[in-house]
């Protein structure tokens, strides 16, 4: 260097030092205090959301309970079944995914439709089932070819399975995957946390009404997770709780027998304990197989369902209401002793028909019956003689009586969706109808009253109660079809309506009376022919209700289109001095009650109480027995 | 022999700036060793070649080093309009030049060779200095940062800029002219917004509210600061950060690194940081304020400055006080680049301090 530095310039150079060497401990002193706030002040909060990134909760659905019938045979079960199922939002093109599956996987085009419903039923992160029940080699096959599918996996699952397939499908009722409805009860039960991972929900029958019974307590695996979700390891692990086992009052065989026995006909068959109200079989035909709804039905199929002119989807046993015909007669029978318009031995001259006012009544017996008392008008089914006892009650007393016994309101089984039917009163009818004219009760409206006509409608399960409420001498139960729930963390056992609900006020006598005729019905009336040989004593009455009214014109039943033909009712119990089992039987356009209900109750009956098989089948007994039901 | 050999060897080495230097190189062995263990030997490999570069570059004379400035800076200029013309693009930007047997990025060069220049303009206009010299000065470092952030590498530019800056104001760049230009930035900071690119934008939003895009961009900050705060005082101990371990912290081998010790040793093993990184500084600060020409006091000065603002911003960005630019933490990022052209800074302090007594005896 050839020259000195002027020392001036030296100080500032060490000046702008120092101010930088300050500006440097100024920042340093500005991340310290950086560090001070996100470690020290901020630890806790950056310490849980650390926590939370890794640490993932992974819910372990508990298995669901079984349902057993009361001797333990298993209506529905659980078992594990691979599925293969797609993520769609990590999917980006799910029909090319799907088309490239299908190159070594089965997959149908009912597949693919049932798919893109729950996919349309779905959130977009959901896995859903494109293939349920894959063999092992197609799990083989697809592993080998995994890498090739991102947000295609492989998972065991547990599916619901009804072992006897279409079989008691209106009791036990089906499972399927959780909708937006189901979510709202689910909230409504708090039971959102219990539910994380659940797919499926009970929807109807014993399934839907038991499900947080059923569901069971989900378990939870503590997994900590690395930043791509992939578990690293598990930290801690709360077992699921299987749900609680059903144990019905049915009885599975007596069910079959009972569904058999209606071939291949429409109808509804309630069989009650009368000491408990337990259901011993309740029937509601033609069946379906619930086994079709677990994964999501197949379009096809749900048309099929719903499309067909039989209507298996409807619980007849619950939801249809069909006017009685002449099973009312016992009750009114009863109604008329109660209330003292009627003594046992008064009796009617009977000339085939009831006129009132410009109206005639007609008897189904042309001619009459000739002179009939209480007993005799029970068991030939005299209609005439209810036309004068409904018309000297009056509908408000008859209202009152069947009202009393249930009929004409919900019986509160442990099924969803039951109908109430129609009890008729002016009270009801002024609710019923809108314009002034039609909401007054006319007089002339009692007298069809008092053969289960008119207004009339009931539902199967009422028509049970009331005839097993007769049956227990007054003593009213909820029919019911849990016997008890089986606790499966206690094994405690939990009985479901061992109390009865009510007495009602009758007199002993009285039932006596009813019961007698009723016992005479299967003797030397219209049900003798049914039971014909019975090695036990059955009390019964049978009816035939009009799908509409003839207006009196002359009409040849065998001849008619199907589907306008009389509804076939039947309601009996038996042994009739000890009652084990009572029952209402419905057969949909079946014609006489006594050709074609009154049979399916012997088989019933014979199973029950002999343990007696039914020999082959033919139930219907073409040449008809007895008119005027 | 072998101790005469020795000798020599560490002859030019200055004792305390190798041992905070050697003490840093530590903990970013100690931080790799958790963060990306398999990088370890590659990493120990760039180490040894920077460390043989800097025991070179120690040994070279000032005078030397300022014969070559001028040529440096005029290769690295040529190499960035290269880069502008011919440069490959990766991950959406022209930042590397392909030479056929090698890729190499002109701009990591700039980064010695800037101050190297400016320091060496400022020594040949010494004692006759105009403000006409400062805006000349202001061309020479302008050129090159332009074509750097054209490219576009914010980062790089940021730090080449400052480099360039210190050296002219450590050359006594008028205090007027300093609080003027501040004022104008801070008027023109609207317009200059308009020519940031979208994904620069993207970035300086991003640091005033993270949490508006967890998953997409504000990912890298949120899972740094997770990681800093839950350290707590002591850390989680090594190996044991789980945002570390189970990869919720990006890149954190290289840019993300300190939020890997940070979570690991704390706020006690961020002090300890702090204070190394300190100690360095001081010590490049005091051989600066020793060194014998006005060259090596503004290169030293520009050097030391360098080191600070590697590791100011690095810092500030993964603790979610600055925005996310591509500067690595000096010495502890992976990344042999990076290594190299910090330890050639070192050798040069180096130099710079053991010919500190040459011309004024």
């Amino acid at each position: 260097m050839e020259f000195k530095l002027p020392q001036e310039d030296l100080e500032q150079f060490n000046r702008r030092l120092a101010i930088a060497g300050g500006f440097v401990l100024v920042c340093f002193v500005l991340l310290f205090a950086r560090f001070f706030w996100l470690q020290v002040i901020q630890h806790d909060y950056y310490k849980t959301r650390a926590d939370d990134n890794r640490i993932s909760l992974v819910p372990i659905v508990p298995n669901r309970g079984l349902i057993v019938d009361r001797h333990g045979v298993v209506l529905a079960r659980n078992y594990s079944a691979y599925t293969l199922e797609i993520t769609p939002s990590q999917v980006p093109d799910l029909e090319a995914t799907i088309d490239a599956l299908a190159e070594f996987i089965t997959i149908e085009a009912k597949d693919r439709k049932r798919f893109k419903k729950l996919l349309e039923e779905s959130k977009r992160f959901d896995s859903l089932p494109i293939r349920t029940r894959l063999s092992d080699e197609e799990v083989a096959r697809f592993i080998a070819r995994r890498y090739r599918f991102p947000g295609v996996e492989i998972k065991a699952r547990l599916f619901r399975q009804y072992p006897k397939g279409a079989f008691a499908s209106h009791v036990l009722g089906y499972i399927g995957r959780i909708t937006e409805r189901d979510l709202a009860k689910i909230e409504e039960r708090e039971q959102e946390a219990n539910y994380r991972g659940t797919e499926h929900f009970g929807k109807t029958g014993l399934e839907q009404h038991y499900e947080f019974e059923l569901h069971g307590t989900t378990g939870f695996e503590q997994v900590e997770v690395d930043a791509a979700g992939r578990p690293v390891r598990t930290l801690a692990r709360t077992a699921p709780i299987p749900g609680n086992n059903l144990t019905l009052t049915l009885d599975a065989k007596l069910q079959e027998i009972a569904e058999q026995a209606f071939g291949n006909r429409r109808g509804a068959l309630v069989a009650i304990e009368p000491a408990t109200g337990g259901i011993l079989a309740l029937v509601s035909v033609p069946n379906y197989d619930p086994n079709l709804f677990v994964d999501g039905i197949a379009l096809v199929d749900w048309k099929e369902l719903n499309e067909s002119p039989d209507k298996p989807m409807v619980n007849r046993a619950l939801n249809g209401a069909y006017p009685p015909g002449s099973t009312f007669k016992p009750f009114m029978a009863l109604a008329a002793l109660h209330t003292g318009k009627r003594r046992p031995e008064q009796a009617i001259a009977d000339p085939g028909f009831f006129v009132f006012g410009n109206h005639t009544f007609r008897d189904d017996k042309k001619g009459g019956h000739g002179l009939v008392d209480m007993y005799k008008s029970i068991v030939v089914s005299c209609d005439t003689y209810y036309y004068q006892l409904a018309n000297d009650m009056g509908i408000e007393a008859i209202a009152a009586f069947m009202g009393e016994l249930g009929l004409g309101s919900k019986t509160g089984i442990d099924i969803e969706g039951e109908a109430e039917g129609v009890l008729p009163s002016p009270a009801w009818k002024k609710k019923r109808f809108k314009r002034p004219e039609q909401q007054k009760w006319y007089a002339g409206e009692t007298i069809s009253i008092g053969i289960g006509q008119g207004y009339n409608a009931y539902t199967p399960i009422q028509l049970a109660q009331a005839v097993a409420t007769l049956a227990n001498d007054g003593v009213m139960f909820r029919p019911h079809l849990v016997q008890y729930i089986t606790d499966t963390k206690t094994g405690e056992r939990r009985y479901i309506e061992p109390q009865p609900i009510k007495k009602l006020p009758w007199k002993q006598e009285h039932i006596d009376i009813i019961k007698r005729a009723m016992v005479g019905v299967n003797k030397e009336g219209t049900g003798a022919r049914a039971f014909a040989g019975a090695e036990y004593v059955a009390a019964g009455k049978t009816g035939t209700a009009q799908v509409f009214s003839y207006k009196g014109v002359e009409h040849k039943t065998e001849t008619m289109a199907a589907h306008l033909r009389d509804h076939a009712l039947y309601i009996a119990f038996a042994p009739a001095d000890k009652p084990k089992i009572a029952l209402a039987i419905l057969v949909e356009n079946g014609g006489f009650g006594a050709q074609a209900a009154a049979p399916i109750a012997r088989q019933v009956f014979d199973y029950y109480l002999l343990g007696k098989l039914p020999q082959g089948a033919a139930p219907a007994d073409e040449a008809a027995t007895e008119s005027g039901e | 022999m072998i101790r005469a050999l020795w000798q020599k060897l560490i002859a030019p080495i200055d004792l305390p700036l190798m041992g905070f230097t050697g003490l840093l190189l530590l903990v970013a062995l100690i931080a790799m060793a958790s963060a990306s263990p398999e990088r370890m030997a590659a990493q120990l490999m760039n180490l040894a070649v920077a460390l043989v570069v800097m025991r070179i570059v120690a040994q070279i004379p000032p005078p030397r080093l300022m014969r070559l400035a001028l040529p440096i800076y005029l290769a690295g200029l040529l190499l960035l309009i290269a880069v502008a013309l011919f440069g490959d693009i990766s991950k959406g930007a022209r930042r590397w030049l392909n030479l056929g047997f090698m890729r190499i990025q002109p701009s990591e060069l700039m980064k010695i060779a800037m101050p190297l220049m400016l320091a060496w303009y400022f020594q040949k206009r010494e004692g006759m200095l105009r403000l006409k010299d400062y805006l000349f000065a202001a061309l020479i470092l302008g050129v090159p940062v332009a074509l750097i952030m054209k490219q576009p590498d914010l980062g790089t530019a940021i730090l080449v800029l400052a480099a360039g800056f210190y050296v002219i104001f450590l050359a006594g760049l008028p205090w007027k002219v300093i609080l003027g230009l501040a004022a104008a930035a801070l008027a023109a900071a609207p317009f200059a917004w308009h020519l940031l690119h979208d994904y620069q934008r993207q970035r300086i939003l991003m640091l005033l509210d993270p949490e508006k895009d967890p998953l997409g961009k504000g990912f890298h900050i949120i899972q740094s600061t997770i990681a800093i705060g839950s350290g707590g005082i002591l850390g989680k101990g090594w190996g044991q950060g789980t945002q570390a371990q189970l990869e919720f912290i990006p890149e954190r081998h290289t840019d993300f690194i300190f939020a890997v010790w940070s979570e690991e040793f704390g706020l006690l093993g961020n002090l300890v940081l702090l204070i190394l990184y300190a100690l360095l500084i001081g010590r490049g600060l005091l051989i600066a304020s020793q060194a014998a020409t006005l060259f090596a006091r503004l290169l030293a000065g520009a050097i030391t400055l360098i080191f600070f603002t590697y590791a100011f911003v690095n810092m500030g960005m993964v603790s979610g006080i600055l925005p996310v630019v591509g500067v690595p933490l000096p010495f502890i990022s992976y990344g042999g680049t990076a290594l190299v052209t910090l330890c050639l800074g070192i050798g040069i302090l180096m130099s710079i301090h053991k010919n500190r007594m040459l011309v004024q005896k």
